[in-house]
């Protein structure tokens, strides 16, 4: 027998199976969700008790704690549930997130998650039927008073709110280290033109302006300075398609950014966002534009805001504005046991939850009732400015866009940080909104 | 009729086999089948959604900024690493085989690093590579700085493209050069040492030695390492992401893959992409297939 019959023999019915799973698969059996009547008809005998399943990538460190502050207010509440914490490590929260997506897929969703509230959560489990809205719960629990008018539409689709938010983080914030700044003869610039002026003088003595990590952290430096040249309402309609990605404006922004790029420090692929907010400790840069969690990697280096140690400010530009993001818990539809998943909803979003998890987690609760002795200064200076500023959603953080418009962003961030060309980038930019859908030709 | 006397024969052997048949056939083939059925779909977001779209998604990649960048990347890579492999393995296998003092020593240290995982070489070689320079000079650069060899601080797997991944090769070839060293031994020491004596005595020099006998006496041994890092570097993955993370500059197909799954749930785009590796990888593998089973049934 030669060879060439041989192989044949093997290859034949290796290929034959291939081509007969591929023709004949069926997607898995039954809609992903079966549930969709489950709405109108809750179960006829309410559940009260069994399990509670809570899925959530919260692992470690501060979220963990804050998490299970929250757990003890359900449980103290509602003894007669019992909590299971589904959390999964790993990737932040893209394992999390690749679980849940398979859990969905087969029917079995956990009683509630956690997610980014808007689009990160609208765009991809709403966009596949999967939630139940929550207009009942939020007016039941009169959480229409206590939560900011502006932040209701921006959590919704179509009027209907999906999540409910526990805490608020911001992202336009920029900080720095009072003490060398005066050292430096500079101040905080309140605007990009005065940012690359600053930026200027520091670079001459010899300091990094801004220092930078990895790719997401420019990506979270680009949001800041589109808001920051075109204004929240301009920044706001880029992403509801009633504004247009390639005009004059956004091109100035880009090449606004480009300028900003080039006072970052040269190795930031290399750094973690808490490395570069190191640089900043060690006074080797100036300032650098990072979430309110990084407040969390100064106080844990022993800085008190108190004291003056660290300040902020928010990013240049954008005095007044609060570009916001929030981890929220949803209702899927098909949960297994419905009022379970309602009463950690409802845990959620009251006064007692989110005083219990927020200062733990060194965020501020969503609602504008916490209690202000228990978050420190700088927290209480981030409740001022939820209670009064304009808001803008974070892109980085799941508020603007879905999964798949954000990733085509950062896919364009990624190519113009190789090749810094500002026109491919608007075109990619461009071309990533009508892909998504918002922007109609 | 041979098929039912053949079974009946050997039925013992098939009832081992089939465990692994079975499960190969579903998990490797079954799989490679439901990947392409996805990749000719347009299955984007949570829902399913298998409406046909021929070979769209293919076509699309080809013009797809992001897969050039990957294709140039792979092909840059491959080149360094496997060179670099088998020059350094082919070296090694010939310093060790003359027979030096403590040579069983030295043969394990060189095979020592293919125990460890990619993961833990890229973390290591990450602080190596580091590319801080002025105050933060850390890593290999410290180095060089100390010694004076400052013309050798460069910033490694952060230079521009496309040399950055030259560099990403550096770890990989440290991996595997202990295997392909292994690979190179065993094809040395089945060279007969009668060849080498009638060169000698012919009047060749070592060095003519090496090159007229030995090192096409070792062109099965090469065939094989050249196939295996090949594959190996087609599908690279986890070496990168310890080293650089998602850094687009450095990016590869296993890693759009990867972030076009998971993070834009864009199924039928990441289905396409898998198809493709699968497709570069059998042109490596397939027909060095066939020709080791053309000169199984030759001998």
């Amino acid at each position: 027998m030669t060879g060439r019959t041989r192989l044949l023999r093997i290859l034949a019915p290796a290929i034959g199976l291939m081509l007969v799973v591929a023709c004949t698969t069926t997607p898995p059996a039954g809609s992903p969700t079966p549930g969709a009547t489950g709405v109108a008809s809750p179960p006829a005998t309410p559940v009260a008790g069994g399990e509670v399943e809570i899925f959530s990538w919260w692992t470690a460190g501060g979220e963990a704690d804050g998490l299970n502050a929250m757990f003890g207010v359900f449980e103290s509440e509602y003894p007669q549930y019992e909590l299971v914490n589904a959390a999964v490590a790993g990737g932040a929260g893209t394992n999390a997130r690749a679980v849940l997506a398979t859990r969905l897929q087969q029917n079995d969703p956990p009683e509630s998650w956690q997610g980014h509230a808007g689009q990160e959560l609208i765009g991809t489990y709403v966009a596949a039927d999967q939630l139940e809205p929550l207009n009942f719960l939020f007016e039941e629990e009169g959480w229409m008073d206590v939560m900011p008018e502006a932040l209701i539409p921006q959590i919704s689709h179509d009027g209907n709110i999906y999540s409910v938010p526990v805490n608020i983080h911001r992202a336009n914030v920029m900080w720095f280290i009072p003490a060398k700044l005066t050292e430096w003869d500079v101040q905080a610039p309140t605007t990009w033109d005065e940012f690359l002026a600053t930026a200027e003088t520091l670079r001459e003595a010899g300091v990094t302006p801004l220092a930078m990590g990895e790719q997401w952290t420019s990506l979270h430096l680009l949001e800041t300075v589109l808001l920051g040249e075109l204004g929240a309402d301009g920044y706001a309609a880029l992403w509801d398609g009633s504004s247009d990605w390639s005009s004059a404006e956004v091109t100035s922004a880009l090449e606004t950014f480009d300028q900003v790029l080039g006072y970052t420090n040269a190795d930031s692929s290399t750094l973690s966002w808490d490395a570069a907010a190191q640089l900043v400790v060690d006074g080797e840069a100036a300032f650098t534009i990072m979430g309110d969690w990084a407040e969390g990697y100064f106080v844990s280096k022993d800085m008190d805001p108190g004291a003056g140690d660290f300040g902020w400010a928010p990013a240049p530009g954008s005095v007044g504005v609060f570009q916001w993001l929030s981890d929220s818990f949803v209702l899927p539809k098909g949960a297994g046991n419905r009022e379970g998943a309602l009463a950690w909803l409802r845990v959620a979003g009251s006064k007692a939850g989110q005083d219990a998890f927020n200062p733990v987690k060194g965020s501020i609760p969503a609602r504008s009732d916490g209690d202000r002795s228990l978050y420190d200064a700088y927290l209480q200076s981030a409740m001022d400015d939820w209670a009064r500023d304009d808001l803008a959603g974070s892109l980085t953080h799941g508020v603007v866009a879905s999964d798949a418009w954000k990733s085509e962003i950062d896919t364009a961030l990624g190519l113009f940080l190789g090749d810094r060309d500002v026109a491919a980038f608007q075109t990619a930019l461009v071309d990533a909104c009508a892909s998504a859908g918002a922007c109609g030709e | 009729m041979t098929l039912v006397r053949g079974l009946r024969r050997h039925w013992v052997a098939l009832a081992m086999l089939s465990p692994s048949i079975i499960l190969v056939g579903i998990f490797v083939y079954g799989f490679i089948g439901w990947s392409l059925r996805v990749s000719v779909s347009e299955w984007q977001g949570l829902r399913p959604d298998f409406t046909f779209a021929g070979l769209d998604n293919f076509v699309a990649l080809l013009s797809d900024r992001r897969f050039q960048i990957d294709m140039r990347n792979t092909v840059v890579f491959t080149t360094f690493f496997v060179v670099g492999a088998v020059g350094l393995g082919l070296l090694l296998a010939i310093l060790i085989d003359r027979r030096v003092p403590g040579e069983t020593f030295f043969r394990n240290v060189f095979l020592f690093p293919l125990a460890i995982s990619l993961i833990v070489t890229g973390v290591a070689w990450r602080w190596l590579m580091n590319p801080g320079s002025g105050e933060r000079l850390t890593g290999l650069n410290l180095l060089f700085d100390i010694f004076g060899l400052n013309a050798l601080i460069s910033a490694w797997h952060t230079s521009d493209p496309p040399w950055g991944i030259a560099f990403v090769a550096l770890p990989a070839v440290w991996q595997m050069s202990g295997f392909t060293m292994a690979l190179f031994l065993g094809g040395l020491r089945a060279i007969p040492d009668e060849l080498k004596e009638a060169a000698r005595v012919d009047g060749a020099g070592e060095f003519q030695v090496y090159r007229r006998i030995i090192i096409p006496l070792l062109r099965p041994a090469l065939l094989s390492a050249l196939i295996i890092l090949g594959h190996l570097s087609l599908k690279v993955f986890d070496l990168i992401v310890a080293l650089s993370g998602k850094d687009l500059r450095l990016d590869v197909p296993a890693i759009y893959m990867w972030t076009t799954t998971f993070d834009a749930h864009n199924y039928a785009r990441g289905a396409s992409i898998g198809i493709y590796l699968l497709l570069s990888v059998a042109i490596l593998v397939v027909p060095y297939l066939l020709w080791s089973l053309r000169r199984e049934t030759e001998l």
